[in-house]
């Protein structure tokens, strides 16, 4: 049995005592950021970059994934308490989490939003266990004419699936796929687009863009509108779910995590997606539609678990082929890229001790969530109430001296300004910038690919629809934008997004 | 141009397209484009170049035809100084030092919001947050940033 000794690689990894406490301070980290307000996962999971550079790349990684679904836990308290979603995929949850609030139910909404990730993410665990060997194989047979197929299949799908104008996802993915050609030409030795600047000349360091197109970006937008948030819920008791209400959450839970699984794999899905897809399934399955949105406890459980199955199934493409689903998991290639590992199938074999460590820390931080956070609901429910405006300065503070940190160079200060402007700017257009950010990990790996397919085909671009596997790819891609295109499916899409 | 364009947003993301895509291949006329077999460092930034141009003309031209909303108002004080407290700090940093730096950085970014007035609780909290500055990045995880620069250590 491979699986299980690759799984005992895995435990041995992720229970050492430095990875168990790095596991612990990212859950930990996670869940006070994403509690605090203007922090999206994006933007927190740049800011603390910088500070795992120093770690061993298993501990980085196991800490960078703690954080991820850390905030992800801390934006559901957020919307069941206050009914402010930490986050896109907990917009669900405030629906009818925040009703039970209201009705005096807080701690059993928390409790199931708990009891359902902690589930979704055992099966996402054993998922990722089962799958990412084979789909590993398989990739490792991928010339590079089916990589760069594959990075377009997955461009073109992550936007799809995405919220907002498919021109303008388009238009920002060539815009990032520009920004990452800029420094020198790794064949030709040609300074590309570095206006003569030594410090352009590596390139521009994706914490960078991220910082400024999320983080910074983020704190305008939220001046523009400044409330202030309110708890109506001091403290929170009755944890511990009924008999009746567990009862009635297993049948939710076990639809969220199926449905969340499946949506996590694909590339563009991840939790989003599958927190509403899971809201609108509970609904039309259950005998009593007209209770969701009033404080029906199926509609927290479904969600949350989906949500959660999602996160952690979308790390499938990304340590298997390289290629990240959405902005997160774009951010963990370019931790793994700082930390001199090739994303790549090849991760698994030549690094199995941290592939398998961060599935299994994935499982071990979803456990910290379940037996840490309810008893901490105290502190989050203080934390939920720190204002925005003493919040911010000191947000600011740690994205200036964390973009200095990486080389040391004032210069990246400026350029991290440079792009919070530019990210408040799309905002105000209605771009989102997420696919911008996947262009830009994606730019320098795509050119590369480009041109090695084409060396060995002797310019021929048919070698791209020649060769089978990335034919079908291209086909997919292909057939994925003419159905968005479609007006049918457009209003459909649309409407999905606007409930 | 702007002013008949039925949808303000997708006109400028449209000419913010046009301009650095023309731009991209503009500058990256020098370099090299090589043959289909032997890509040069210029072919895929000038394909990319014209591609984001492309898209900028479609965005224009769909801004004529399609209704959208305005672009609404802009936070033009959070944004100056959200931006310009960062460029601040950066200009500070090394001449200034750290400490000077950040109250620069964290006074001024501050003041963007109508929240901003002088308190005890926000003067705790501002030395608070310097001190863990200096003590967790300068002294714990060792980033070269003097906590009194030049200006003052001559």
């Amino acid at each position: 049995m491979d699986i299980l000794a690759n799984l005992a690689l895995g435990f041995q990894t992720a229970l050492g005592l430095s990875n168990l406490a790095y596991c612990l301070l990212g859950v930990f980290l996670g869940t006070a950021i994403g509690v605090l307000p203007g922090l999206g996962p994006v933007a927190t999971i740049a800011m603390l970059l910088p500070v795992t550079i120093g770690l061993p790349p298993e501990s980085a990684l196991i800490m960078l994934a703690g954080i991820y679904y850390g905030a992800q836990y801390g934006g559901s308290t957020t919307a069941i308490l206050v009914n402010l979603p930490g986050e896109s995929s907990s917009v669900v949850t405030a629906l009818d989490g925040y009703q039970m609030a209201r009705q005096g139910k807080a701690g059993t909404a928390l409790a199931t939003a708990a009891l359902g990730s902690f589930f979704a993410g055992t099966v996402a665990t054993v998922l990722l266990a089962l799958f990412a060997p084979p789909l590993a194989d398989l990739a490792l047979k991928f010339g590079p004419a089916e990589y760069f197929s594959l990075m377009v299949l997955g461009l073109v799908a992550s936007i799809v699936l995405a919220q907002g104008s498919l021109l303008h996802a388009l238009a920002l993915i060539v815009l990032g796929l520009l920004l990452g050609l800029i420094g020198t030409d790794v064949n030709s030795g040609t300074a590309r687009y570095t206006f003569d600047l030594p410090q352009l000349s590596d390139g521009i360091g994706f914490v960078i863009v991220a910082m400024g197109m999320f983080g910074m970006a983020e704190i305008i937008a939220n001046l523009e509108n400044e409330a202030t948030r309110t708890t109506m819920v001091k403290s929170v008791t009755g944890l511990l779910p009924s008999r009746a209400d567990l009862k009635r959450i297993v049948a939710p839970v076990l639809r969220g995590t199926a449905l969340g699984s499946l949506l996590g794999i694909l590339p563009g899905g991840g939790a989003m997606l599958a927190s509403f897809a899971a809201y609108s399934m509970e609904k039309k399955v259950s005998r009593h539609p007209e209770e969701f949105g009033k404080g029906a406890i199926q509609g927290v459980a479904a969600p949350e678990a989906a949500n959660n199955a999602g996160a952690q199934t979308s790390f499938i493409p990304m340590l298997t082929l390289g290629i990240p689903s959405n902005p997160v998991m774009a951010l963990m290639i370019g931790a793994m890229i700082i930390q001199g590992i090739q994303p790549g199938p090849s991760v698994m074999t030549d690094q199995p001790a941290l592939f398998w460590g961060v599935i299994v820390s994935m499982w071990v931080g979803n456990l910290f969530l379940l037996v840490l956070n309810l008893p901490l609901i105290g502190l989050w429910v203080r934390m939920i109430a720190v204002p925005y405006h003493q919040l911010y300065p000191a947000i600011l503070v740690f994205c200036a001296i964390g973009v200095f940190s990486l080389n040391n160079s004032v210069f990246d200060i400026f350029l991290m300004a440079g792009f919070g402007v530019l990210g408040y700017v799309f905002r105000k257009l209605d771009c989102e910038p997420a696919p911008m950010l996947l262009g830009f990990i994606l730019g320098p790996m795509m050119e590369e690919n480009l041109r090695r397919a084409l060396l060995i085909s002797k310019g021929d671009p048919m070698v791209f629809a020649s060769r089978p596997i990335s034919a079908v790819m291209l086909v997919m891609a292909l057939a994925l934008l003419v159905t968005v295109l479609a007006p049918a499916v457009r209003r459909k899409r649309e409407e999905a997004f606007q409930e | 141009m702007a002013a008949c364009a039925r949808n303000p947003k997708d006109f400028f993301a449209g000419v913010i397209y046009i301009a650095v895509g023309l731009v991209a291949v503009w500058i990256g006329r020098d370099y090299a484009t090589g043959t289909g077999s032997r890509m040069g460092p210029g072919y895929f930034p000038a394909v990319l170049g014209w591609l984001l141009a492309a898209f900028g003309v479609l965005s224009v031209l769909r801004s004529f035809v399609q209704d959208g909303s305005p672009i609404g108002t802009v936070a033009w004080k959070g944004l100056a100084l959200v931006a310009g407290s960062t460029v601040l700090f950066g200009l500070l940093l090394e001449s200034a030092g750290l400490i000077p730096a950040l109250l620069a950085l964290i006074l001024v970014s501050a003041a963007a919001s109508r929240m901003f007035r002088f308190e005890i609780r926000a003067a705790a909290g501002l030395v608070a947050l310097l001190a863990f500055c200096a003590l967790v990045f300068v002294k714990g995880l060792g980033v070269p940033m003097a906590l009194l620069g030049s200006w003052f250590t001559g």
